[in-house]
């Protein structure tokens, strides 16, 4: 097991972990933190995997991407706030309304 | 669960309470074990990928000469995938547009009167835009790069946010909507020019290549910096003079 394969295994856990607490959350802001835990994952398994050129240098596409990536995942977490807030302020309620448990 | 927020609003009688609380518990079990065995399918895949694959990174190595830079990181974003990364920029300029159509900037708190605050603030401002120019700079042959730039370039306007730093009125208007496009509209601009130019678009003649890179990247840089800075501030700016 090398160390690119550890890391892609790490970020495949994460974004699980992250879906997990997507789905189990009600509350928005852990519901928002749990979509960039995922999107993490994300960004290291590809990193992590750019990493299988077999010559020193990674594989840059992969991590242009990624650099792309985080900072739109910023600003997308950012309009997420702004949502969350203005849901807060309308309903009082920092929850989406939860159908009841069949 | 008890610890849920909400939880105590439902005014179910206690026995359909408790098996409320079971049916959640159960599902929270299968859930964590449909998506354990999902992880373990993706970690199965990932491990049998083929090691030595070097994907892209020959043809990136191999038209480095005419890219006009020399980190093949800021080859493929500025120059062979130039078209996503002027999208994403794009995609950068919507995000303050839906902040900004929720609601005017609230400056929830009083500015802090605190000196260190204040003296940390002047001391790393400036160190925060030197250390974005050269980042700026130095992407053309190491790691950085506008988008590197445009992230501390937005800390330093996040701290400026929160040591009670306010842009004023003259900022606001047109300033600052000119700083959120300069990325997106320069890349443009530099693609259709290209255009006329006999080429297509977004393809750099390599001569000029390093030159138009550095241009669009330092107008992302700008625009990324303010952007998030914007963001951090969470609507649009007020009018006329802030209440």
């Amino acid at each position: 097991m090398n160390t690119a394969l550890l890391y892609a295994l790490v970020g495949a856990g994460l974004f699980f972990l992250g879906l997990y607490a997507l789905i189990v959350h009600a509350h928005l802001l852990r519901k928002i933190l749990a979509i960039n835990v995922m999107g993490s994952g994300v960004f290291l398994v590809l990193v992590a995997l750019a990493a299988r050129t077999g010559e020193a240098a990674p594989d840059p596409v992969p991590h242009a991407m990624v650099i792309t990536g985080i900072v739109v995942a910023v600003s997308a977490t950012a309009l997420a706030l702004a949502l969350a807030l203005r849901v807060q302020a309308e309903t009082g309620r920092a929850e989406l309304p939860e159908e009841p448990l069949e | 669960m008890a610890r849920e927020p909400g939880g105590e609003k439902i005014v179910n009688p206690n026995p359909m309470m408790s098996n409320g609380n079971n049916c959640q518990r159960l599902f929270r079990l299968l859930l964590g074990l449909l998506l354990a065995v999902l992880a373990a399918g993706l970690g199965y895949v990932l491990s049998s990928l083929p090691s030595p694959a070097p994907g892209l990174s020959k043809p990136v190595a191999e038209h480095l000469e005419a890219s006009g830079v020399s980190n093949p990181v800021t080859a493929v974003l500025l120059n062979y995938r130039a078209y996503d990364t002027l999208l994403e920029l794009g995609v950068l300029l919507l995000a303050p547009l839906g902040v900004w159509s929720l609601g005017v900037a609230a400056r929830h708190r009083e500015p802090l009167v605190d000196p260190v605050l204040d003296m940390l603030a002047r001391l790393l401002v400036p160190m925060l835009i030197l250390v974005a120019g050269y980042l700026l700079w130095a992407g053309a042959h190491a790691p950085g790069g506008a988008f590197q730039a445009g992230s501390v370039l937005a800390a330093a306007g996040v701290l400026l946010l929160l040591s009670g730093w306010w842009p004023g009125p003259a900022f606001s208007g047109l300033p600052l909507r000119v700083s959120l496009t300069a990325g997106p509209g320069v890349f443009l601009v530099a693609g259709v020019a290209l255009m006329f130019a006999g080429g297509r678009m977004l393809e750099y003649p390599p001569p000029f290549a390093g030159a138009l890179i550095l241009l669009i990247e330092a107008a992302a840089t700008w625009s990324i910096g303010i952007t998030l800075a914007a963001l951090f501030a969470g609507g649009r700016p007020v009018a006329g003079p802030h209440r």
